[in-house]
């Protein structure tokens, strides 16, 4: 649990249902994140991850149940729940044919980041590529894409992290910044939400996790005192594959 | 940032995108030259019959190097997986669908800058007339309103560039016959007032296409 928990979650999910045609990706999934809470989701491919973290994202809607972030309905107040979270997925979001600084430049536009050129050069430091922002991303190796993407999604300093298998691709240096940047900005402890196949990794990096199988949650604990061995084992009984 | 300022990022960042891979306009613009030399070989050194075809053989030119330009307009943000960023961008929906329609008319408005002087010379025809590039805008922006809307559709299926004129061409029909029958009328002389009505179905087309598109736009992007 977060240190800072207040009386409204920063994450609700209430009876989420997702249906594509006939095939049900989400199927009544409960689940509630307290502010500075790092929450990892395992699942079996299939399992609706990636659904979930769309639904939060409000890239896409629910068939049916509630979301809301920091209290607000993505129905009504969605461009103010885009302001609050950042998106890290294995897809970068980001222009081949632009330089990395043009990149980061039209995101600061649509997010209106004050002082942009200022937190571009901050945020091209923290990920370690001040000396190629003048370069075309297309150039870029996959491990320096991943952290521009970084840069990217933190670029409007957002107070929860939504974190898609970001590990893939991710070189070590990547996985470095992105563990740094998880944690705190301004004092503040991110709420993050993350999936990831990687359970050493997931461990190391939550201190909550749920196990999400064929559109359900099945297991909700915290990570403590909890090791690879024994999660193994847990996510085995539960979504009957081998981890 | 104001809504149009973030349209205006979204075009500007394709108008970046396009400068450099020189992909939309460039192969739109060989497309639409070969059509019209092409036709032209075709009918021939014959005047009379060559102001009667000029007009279609135009709006041919315009409509499938404008199917060809619009085609690509959420290609790059598909193949680069950048739409998803789009849309977890604090703005409605209705801004990306701004942004790359002011995009995509501006593609097919250099395209056409280039092709009519071309057409002009060729076909011996005073298509560089104030008429002629009225109709021309007018008939574009109706191009643009309705084809940014189905190359969003489009590009989520797998024969992408097979669905777009299959969605696009008969919804612009009117525009097509419109304009077809404007850029005659105007070729021949005619005043304004003999053009004023197809001008305003054109104009007409152009404010149903741009709310109806911008209406749906979002359910569009999000399914």
């Amino acid at each position: 649990m977060g240190e800072t928990a207040s009386p409204v979650p920063v994450i609700q999910v209430e009876d989420i249902r997702k249906t594509y045609g006939h095939h049900a990706a989400l199927k009544k999934v409960t689940f509630r994140a307290e502010a500075g809470e790092s929450i990892v989701i395992f699942g079996p491919n299939g399992a609706g991850k990636t659904t979930l973290i769309k639904i939060i994202a409000t890239i896409i809607r629910p068939t049916a149940g509630k979301v809301l972030v920091n209290g607000l309905d993505p129905e009504t107040d969605a461009e103010a729940i885009r302001r609050r979270i950042g998106v890290i997925t294995h897809q970068t979001f980001l222009y081949g044919n632009l330089t990395a600084y043009e990149n980061l430049v039209f995101y600061a536009r649509l997010y209106d980041v004050a002082d942009a050129e200022t937190r571009i050069r901050e945020m091209a430091e923290v990920v370690g590529l001040s000396t190629r922002l003048e370069d075309r991303v297309a150039t870029f190796s996959r491990g320096m894409q991943q952290r521009l993407s970084i840069a990217r999604a933190l670029l409007h300093r957002p107070t929860i992290l939504l974190l898609d298998e970001p590990e893939t691709g991710l070189d070590q240096q990547a996985i470095t910044i992105l563990r740094e940047a998880m944690k705190l900005e301004a004092g503040v402890r991110r709420t993050i939400l993350m999936t990831t196949h990687n359970m050493e990794r997931g461990l190391e990096m939550s201190d909550r996790l749920l196990i999400l199988t064929r559109g359900t949650i099945c297991h909700d604990c915290s990570t403590a005192e909890l090791d690879v061995p024994a999660l193994r084992e847990i996510y085995e009984t539960h979504t009957g594959v081998s981890a | 940032m104001s809504t149009l300022g973030k349209a205006l990022a979204i075009t500007r960042k394709d108008i970046l995108s396009e400068a450099r891979s020189k992909e939309i306009v460039f192969s739109a613009l060989i497309f639409a030259i070969l059509v019209i030399i092409i036709f032209n070989f075709a009918f021939g050194a014959d005047q009379t019959s060559m102001t009667l075809v000029a007009p279609g053989i135009l709006w041919v030119t315009f409509t499938f190097a404008g199917v060809l330009s619009l085609n690509r307009s959420f290609v790059a943000e598909k193949e680069e997986n950048c739409l998803e960023g789009l849309m977890i961008a604090p703005m409605p929906r209705e801004v990306i669908y701004i942004g790359k329609g002011l995009g995509s008319l501006l593609f097919m408005v250099v395209i056409e800058i280039i092709a009519l002087p071309i057409f002009t010379v060729l076909f011996n025809v005073s298509a560089l007339s104030l008429p002629v590039i009225v109709i021309t805008l007018l008939a574009t922006i109706g191009f643009a309103a309705v084809g940014t809307l189905f190359s969003a559709l489009a590009v989520n299926t797998k024969a992408r560039d097979m669905v777009l004129p299959i969605l696009f061409l008969p919804v612009v029909v009117p525009v097509i016959i419109s304009a077809v029958k404007a850029t005659s009328l105007a070729l021949t002389g005619s005043g304004w007032s003999d053009l004023g009505s197809w001008l305003a179905i054109l104009g007409a087309f152009d404010v149903i296409f741009m709310v109806v598109s911008f209406w749906v736009f979002p359910f569009i992007v999000e399914e």
